[in-house]
């Protein structure tokens, strides 16, 4: 019996191939959106962790509280006991000190005159050899030209700031901002190398220099805009977060205006909304295509259904009790269903997952983007994409066949004369 | 069955409801038939003979009075012990062939025996002698849509004989076939109720078929009008 409904299976491709590649498809669909839309999302945090704020920022208060306005007269003093103390405290959390600062980049020509000058923007980080940073801004892969600093006083630009300014690797460049405490300062590097992010917002206009260049430059001695904490998890996990930042401000000094305060990504951002809009929307997405998909296999359910009325009339005459042709119609929409959602995950799986490797360079649909977004769209494959386009290609094909076969218990046997004989 | 009796019905009543009224459609129908019987329901439409085929076929219940087929009475069977009855003992041929169309001639021969749970070498065996009755031995792989429609009803014969069955039910059984084709099936179905001692019980008002009858029953409004045992081809 099994190996004749299987021919039967086989035979009729309005009963096996275009419902399996009706389910095959809509599982590829959700599984695929909801790789790429994690990856999307995960681009997005490790930009803004990379770039902005870690995964958790110990600032002071009033740098915490200025947000974006914050200046450098708002740092953190005393930060080699802070980061000492945050390594002791969370050693599963990679730690650095950072420094925004601006100012003119001001490129001499050979007489030691003004050829040009920009306004720059400019990152401090700890530049040495041994520093995570080299790790956590991908440093070496960035590194478009020249070489890493190796040596005191050296910097790196971004490659397009870079072409701007007409300056290659060896040129000496000068620094022109204010101190911590307002005064002018003015310093001198040497360009060692460019850099490409591949981050749109930073690859413009950019200056990465060493922390002890700058706190030297800007009179910031044992002083930082902030320290940054990285999780070691792949994405961002907020909750984690919290529960860091809620230990490390128990019992701290609410009232000192400079007091060390740390906050997560999502509060130091300012991104918090977004975060929640981008986690919503997503799960809106994945939820429409579930049940869009759901809806046509159980379309395609019902249509399979009336379109063997006849058959399913037919076989009841011959002898075949209501139950036992019930239970044939749901091995098949299950067997479907299986086919169909394993060949929609793998396809779906293979489609995240070459995103996820490969990636697609989506910069030139952005040339102008202030949001620290990677230029390179990603997915990213997870547990979860197993079973989100499975469970439901499964359910719903098996689901709609059980509710549209209920249609064989209303048959009334007497009727089935008339039904056959025209 | 005491005395061979395959079928009796006693006063049987089936009733319809339409919109508020009732319509009767088998007034107090009392008839026997025994095993081997060649016998036809004739009379004009709307005068019983399919509701009549459908409570022998255990397929709907009177709304009063007894029918005894094959020794169960209809109006108290439930709908898996009828199906059971009818994949055991009970074969169909109705007005349109109905073989399923994904399937071999063979394959839609096979139905029934699968079915019952028959071994692979006793359906073969069985599939390839009801194929050889009506004649279609070398159609066996034939899909329907490749069959005429004579040969389509001699599939439906074969699948209705295969499990030789105790009852043969056929409701006009060659309202869609030409002269020449409803010859055929007939025959072939005269020769299994010789070989085989199958009753055969047809619904029908085709002077073909009526010809080939050895008891004619006229159904008028519902009641029995008359009822003949005749010689084949007497008139
Ligand atoms: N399910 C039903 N509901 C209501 N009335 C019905 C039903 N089935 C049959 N009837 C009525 O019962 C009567 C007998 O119908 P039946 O189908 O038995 O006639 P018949 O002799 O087979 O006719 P025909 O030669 O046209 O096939 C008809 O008046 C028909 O309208
Ligand atoms: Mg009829």
């Amino acid at each position: 019996m099994l190996t004749f409904l299987a021919k039967g299976l086989l035979r009729d491709r309005s009963r096996s191939l275009f419902p399996l590649l009706t389910v095959a498809i809509g599982v590829t669909l959700v599984v695929f959106m909801d790789s790429y839309l994690r990856g999307a999302t995960d681009a997005m945090f490790a930009a803004t962790a990379s770039f902005v704020c870690g995964h958790v920022r110990v600032a002071t208060r009033a740098y915490a509280k200025a947000g974006a306005d914050a200046t450098n007269e708002l740092a953190l003093l005393g930060v080699d006991s802070i980061l000492g103390e945050l390594k002791r405290d969370f050693p599963d959390v990679t730690w650095t000190l950072r420094t925004r600062f601006g100012g003119l980049v001001d490129v001499p020509d050979s007489m030691g005159e003004t050829r040009v000058q920009s306004p720059a923007a400019g990152m401090a980080i700890d530049l040495s050899p041994e520093s995570p940073e080299r790790k956590i801004l991908r440093l070496e892969q960035s590194l478009a030209s020249g070489h890493l600093p190796s040596a005191p006083g050296e910097v790196l630009l971004s490659d397009d700031f870079a072409r701007r300014l007409d300056v290659k690797p060896g040129d000496k460049l000068t620094l022109v901002s204010s101190t911590m405490n307002g005064s002018m300062a003015t310093y001198n590097f040497t360009l060692s190398g460019t850099v490409r992010f591949g981050v749109s917002a930073m690859d413009r206009g950019a200056v990465l220099a060493d922390i002890n260049d700058i706190q030297q430059a800007l009179d910031m001695p044992d002083a930082a805009d902030a320290v940054f904490g990285f999780l070691p998890v792949a994405g961002y996990d907020d909750r984690l977060a919290s529960r860091l930042a809620a230990r490390f401000n128990s019992g701290r000094d609410t009232t000192d205006r400079y007091a060390p305060v740390m906050e997560t990504m999502r509060l130091a951002s300012g991104l918090g909304s977004m975060f929640d809009l981008i986690g919503a929307a997503t799960g809106l997405i994945v939820s429409i295509f579930i049940v869009a998909m759901a809806v046509v296999l159980w379309n395609a359910g019902l249509m399979g259904s009336l379109r063997r009325y006849g058959e399913v009339g037919v076989r009841l005459a011959i002898g075949e009790s209501k139950p036992a042709v019930y239970r044939s119609l749901l091995a098949e929409s299950f067997l479907i269903g299986l086919a169909g959602s394993v060949l929609g995950t793998l396809a779906g799986l293979g489609l995240g997952y070459y995103l996820q490797e490969v990636g697609i360079d989506i910069s030139g649909m952005m040339p102008n983007a202030t949001v620290v977004i990677d230029d390179v769209l990603r997915a990213r494959v997870t547990p979860v994409s197993v079973y989100i386009g499975f469970v439901p290609g499964l359910l719903a094909t098996f689901v709609g066949a059980a509710i549209s076969g209920l249609g064989v218990f209303k048959r009334q046997t007497a009727m089935l004369a008339k039904e056959l004989g025209s | 069955m005491e005395n061979g009796v395959v079928i009796s019905t006693d006063k049987l009543v089936r009733k319809f409801k339409v919109g508020r009224t009732e319509l009767v459609a088998l007034k107090e129908v009392s008839l026997e038939f025994r095993r081997g019987e060649f016998a036809g329901l004739v009379g004009p439409s709307g005068s019983g003979k399919t509701t009549l085929l459908n409570i022998i076929g255990t397929l709907d219940a009177p709304s009063s009075g007894t029918a005894v087929v094959l020794g169960e009475r209809v109006e108290s069977l439930s709908p898996v012990r009828a199906a059971s009855l009818r994949s055991r003992h009970i074969g169909f041929i109705f007005q349109t062939f109905n073989l399923l169309p994904v399937y071999t001639a063979y394959e839609n021969v096979e139905f029934p025996l699968l079915l019952l749970g028959m071994s692979q070498s006793e359906r073969r065996k069985k599939v390839t002698d009801a194929l050889e009755w009506v004649g279609l031995a070398d159609r066996a792989n034939s899909r329907p849509t490749q069959l005429s429609g004579g040969e389509s009803q001699r599939v439906a014969i074969a699948r209705a004989v295969v499990k030789r069955p105790e009852l043969v039910l056929a409701d006009e059984p060659t309202a869609n076939l030409d002269a020449e084709n409803s010859h055929k099936i007939l025959q072939t179905m005269v020769s299994l109720n010789h070989d085989l001692g199958t009753t055969f019980l047809f619904s029908t008002h085709d002077e073909k078929v009526i010809r080939y009858l050895r008891r004619k029953i006229s159904l008028i409004d519902g009641r029995v009008a008359n009822d003949e045992v005749r010689s084949p081809n007497s008139d």
